[in-house]
This record gives structure tokens, sequence and C-alpha cells, in this order.
């Protein structure tokens, strides 16, 4: 943990209080689960107090089975790179996560995505549509309940999907084998 | 298409080629035109069938419609450039506008996002057409056994010749495209038109 992150990580106790849930360190990276309710307070307070200027990402977790059922993650960081922070809010179905739009422009596009793929609802996003399937795709394909090979569906004239063949897949990749051959993508079947 | 101006199909119209008879000879009037060979036009009339005139100029002037959708399209511009240079076969003119294409070139992997736009590109190409599937993913969905990629592009317009590879080399490319020239070489295009038209008219 660098210097400067060791100051972060009192403050943003001092700011949020019962907020932060759990407190992870792995490998010099510095994780803060948080409530939903607090999650909008850390943002601005990184941002604005702490001088994280740079939005690097925002990913989505689907624990099926759980409730609440989805997590939300961002990846902080300052330009000149000697911090990075990354917090994580879970979220259940039927809630939406506040934007961060107004923080951090990246947002606008990562929250978009983490819509298109998981179905998660960013409130007062101002521009909330799918950004890689196209609009009208009625299912969110990256959560566990949804099959790799997809589901059927079709627009005219806009698209269509079908059901890849998955011929006992899904096929997976074996990077330590020996050989080119045994590294290939192949149907393996769960022993 | 091009504009090719088929000058010679039939035996009887080579005669329209013979020169006119110079001003000297019809002065002496002795000397009959021969018809049967003449050292000015002999090596410029070359005796066909129309088909197979229409299949030389077709095959030797494939124009490709570069649908680089991957890394495919990489291997594809090597094609094109100087290393392997497909220009040896008069196919170097890649057209980025569909209707002045000949063959479609889909290289890489079709999604289903993109899978209509391929299709409406190839829609506007002018018949005669024909699509080569480059590498894995356009030929079969590759890799890409997911929700999110179309399995082939054959299922949305028909393929003349498939290339494996993954991506496939750029030999494996200008094989593809020899192979697609036999293919235009063995057509009959102009009797299947004739047939049709009978058929149509009968």
């Amino acid at each position: 943990m660098s210097a400067v992150l060791e100051d972060d990580l009192p403050a943003l106790r001092d700011a949020l209080g019962a907020g932060i849930l759990s407190e992870v360190e792995f490998r010099g990276e510095n994780t803060l689960n948080l409530s939903l309710d607090a999650l909008p307070k850390a943002l601005a307070f990184c941002k604005d107090s702490l001088g994280y200027e740079l939005l690097l990402d925002i990913s989505s977790l689907d624990h099926f089975g759980d409730d609440p059922r989805f997590e939300v993650v961002y990846e902080l960081a300052s330009l000149d790179d000697t911090r990075h922070l990354r917090l994580k809010a879970k979220v259940s179905e039927d809630e939406s996560v506040p934007t961060a739009i107004h923080l951090w422009k990246a947002a606008d596009w990562h929250e978009r995505e983490v819509w298109d793929m998981m179905g998660i609802p960013f409130s007062d996003h101002p521009n909330l549509k799918r950004i890689l399937m196209w609009e009208g795709y009625p299912y969110f394909p990256l959560r566990k309940d949804f099959p790799l090979a997809g589901r059927p569906t079709d627009m005219p004239d806009v698209a269509s999907t079908g059901v890849a063949p998955l011929e006992g897949g899904p096929f997976v990749t074996a990077p330590g084998m020996e050989g080119g051959a045994k590294r290939e993508p192949r149907a393996r079947h769960q022993e | 298409m091009k504009n090719f101006t088929i000058t010679l199909s039939e035996a009887a119209t080579a005669t329209t080629f013979l020169p006119k008879p110079s001003s000297a000879m019809e002065s002496t009037a002795t000397i009959p035109v021969q018809a049967a060979y003449d050292s000015k036009i002999e090596g410029n009339i070359i005796f066909t069938r129309v088909d197979a005139a229409i299949n030389w100029m077709r095959k030797n002037s494939l124009w490709p419609m570069p649908m680089g959708l991957a890394c495919c399209a990489i291997e594809l511009m090597a094609t094109a450039s100087a290393r392997f240079d497909i220009s040896r076969f008069g196919m170097e003119v890649m057209r980025f506008s569909p209707r002045q294409a000949d063959v479609m070139i889909v290289a890489g992997t079709v999604t289903y996002k993109m899978a209509l736009a391929v299709k409406r590109v190839w829609d506007q190409m002018p018949e005669p057409k024909w699509c080569i599937a480059m590498g894995a993913c356009a030929s079969s969905g590759g890799m890409y056994r997911s929700y999110a990629v179309l399995q082939g592009i054959d299922q949305l317009i028909p393929v003349d010749v498939y290339i494996s590879g993954c991506p496939p080399r750029p030999e494996a490319l200008i094989e593809g495209l020899m192979k697609l020239q036999e293919k235009i070489d063995a057509e009959h295009s102009t009797q299947d038109q004739k047939k049709t038209f009978f058929e149509e008219n009968a």
C-alpha cells in the first residue's frame, strides 16, 4: 500500500462510517465493500476530496441464487497512477444504482455496458440504452441464467439471433498444457 | 459489371475485320482479296465461345469487396500488399463500394449485430457476384459458439469458397481465390441465360 493510500482509507472510514461493510487488501490491491446507500457518497468523496480523477472501469457480478443478486465494481485511480482503489456494492434485482456521470464522464458508456450485459439499471443516467446489443434485444446475456448458446430472437430488418451448437461444449482453453493442440479451445467435460 | 465489348463470337463476323482493298489493288484488279490469311490481322483474332470469353474476362479481373470484420482482415490486407500481391491475379482492385465489386471476401467474425449489414452490402452488389468465407469464423462461427455470433455467413448469403484457418495464411486466401477462378471458368452463363429465356418464353 502506498503512503498516500494509507491516508485515504482512514479518511474514507471517517466519511462513510457504517457504510463500509468490509475492507480487503490482497497483493497491494485495496477493496472496500460498501452498502448501496453509501456508494454515491463514497464515489463523490473519492473524486472530490481524495483526488481519484480517473474511473477505469465499472463492472458487475451476478451472484445467481444469492440475495442481493448483483454486485457493481468501480475501479478508481489517480492520474499519476500512484493510487488504485476498488469499490464494490451489492444490488438486488429491484434496485437501481445512482449514476456516476456527474463525477466522471467515463461512467456513461461503462454504465450502459453494465445495463446492456447484466441488466442493472442506473438511475438518473441521461441515455441509458443498450451499447453492444441492439435496442429491442430482450435478454441480458451475461446473467448466469442466460445460456451461453443464446436464445433465438428475431426483429425483422434489425437483427436476429439463433442458438449456437455447442456440441458438448462449452469450449475452454487449457493454457498450461504442453503442445499447441492441447491448449486450443476444446469441449472438455467436467470430471 | 464492367463494360466489355464482345467483338468476336462467331466465325461469320470475322470477315468484317478484313481490311478494305487498297487503291493499288483496285487499280490493278488482277489480285483477288484473300480472306483466308492476312498477316496484318493474324494474331488479333481469336475464335472462341462467348461463354469462354466472358468467363475468361470475369475470372481475370475479380474486384473484391473487402468485408473485413476481425483479424482475418489483417491477413486480407497482407494478401493485397506487396509481399503476397494479389494483383498478380488481377484481383487487386479492392472496391469499398459494393456496386463496383464482384466477389465479397467475408474476413472475420460475423456478429448478429453486423449480420444484416453484411447482407445489405451483399444485396447491393450487382450480378454476377461471388462470396468467399475467409477463415473459421465466417465459415462456421469458429471458436465463437456464443449468443452473439452468427454461426457461418452461409446462413445469410450463398458462399462459393470456404477457406479454413484461424486466420488463414495469405497463400490460403490466394488459393481460395484461384479456386473461385476455376469455378467461374466452368460456368455456362450465356447458355444458362439462353435456356432460361426459352423456358420463360415457351
